[in-house]
């Protein structure tokens, strides 16, 4: 069939696209490695992941995590080791840190924000409908 | 009155907006504030680039204020600063040590041999991995750190005799002489 032999050339291709040629003996750590690589960023490509990107650094710097994962290092030691260097900016998932509360709860506020203006709304207009039950039916009133 | 609370609420709402926009856009993405500012300087001991019998580390420079410079023959904004850094070398207030990165020996020292060599020695990091002690993400970075050991400020991109002045002077300790 057409259709597999595209398939199996798209499979090709992405296959040959994976960037790390070593892999970690021990499949658990191999594991912990390629979750952890996609949460850092890649500082000179900085919309890519360690984990996807071609850049030197970023080749740098999965070896860096590979070799503290070897040496017993745990996913926050690494973590901490490289925002010690680099900044919070390495880290996809910014901490939860006082100056981060505003980040972190921005969405909330915006849905609650939205949620109190559509519900003032609401109420209003339900009050001028059950003054005037004709009342929305007309244009609105600019002045 | 009901009316102008309708156009001020949007209008309030597009000038927050336009005020982040403002603040926003003229930052550089490229320029991420290093955290190791005001921290102890990493330390290393690498080979020297000259001499691979010898070892150029930080310890050498022990209440002392000095330069790193890091820099590669691949790296298009190095040859951009080199000049200024022969300026500031010619100066002499201050060490400079060049970090050479990801580099191949042969060519940096060709590099040093054709341009000039502003620095007093060159640490030699071919695989990168001072590099990423220090935080360096691209090339060229400069630092400078202070007689107590600690990280003062740095310079990511090509430094020019005008960021020198205007960073780095102000940072240097008192001495006569201009900058």
């Amino acid at each position: 069939m057409r259709k597999s032999w595209l398939v199996a050339a798209f499979l090709a291709i992405s296959a040959a696209h994976a960037i790390d040629v070593e892999r970690l003996d021990d499949p658990a750590l191999q594991q912990r490695y390629e979750r952890l690589t996609r949460e850092l960023r890649c500082l000179v490509c900085q919309n890519e992941t360690i984990a996807d990107s071609n850049a030197t650094l970023a080749a740098d710097l999965r070896r860096e995590v590979r070799d503290m994962m070897v040496a017993g290092n745990s996913d926050v030691e690494i973590r901490t080791f490289l925002t010690e260097r680099y900044g919070d900016f390495v880290l996809y998932r910014p901490p939860l840190a006082p100056r981060t509360w505003l980040l972190w709860a921005a969405p909330v506020l915006l849905l609650l924000g939205g949620a109190g203006i559509a519900a003032l709304v609401i109420v209003r207009r339900s009050r001028v409908a059950r003054a005037d039950p004709g009342a929305l039916d007309e244009e609105p009133d600019h002045t | 009155m009901k009316g102008t609370a309708r156009f001020l609420i949007p209008a309030g709402i597009l000038a927050v907006l336009v005020g982040f926009f403002i603040v926003g856009l003229q930052k550089d993405p490229g320029e991420i504030r290093s955290p190791l500012i005001g921290k102890a300087a990493p330390v290393f001991e690498l080979e020297s680039l000259a001499d691979p019998a010898r070892n150029v580390g930080t310890t050498s420079f022990a209440g002392k204020t000095w330069l790193l410079n890091v820099w590669a023959t691949w790296c298009g904004g190095c040859r951009q600063e080199h000049d200024t850094l022969l300026a500031i070398a010619r100066d002499g207030r201050i060490p400079m040590i060049g970090l050479n990165w990801r580099d191949e020996r042969a060519l940096a020292l060709r590099w040093l041999a054709q341009l000039g060599d502003p620095y007093d020695s060159v640490a030699f990091d071919p695989d990168g991995r001072v590099a990423i002690d220090w935080g360096v993400y691209g090339a060229p970075e400069t630092f400078l750190i202070g007689a107590d050991g600690k990280v003062l400020h740095k310079q990511i991109g090509p430094l020019t005799l005008e960021i020198w002045r205007r960073d780095f002077v102000p940072l240097l300790p008192a001495a006569d002489g201009e900058g």
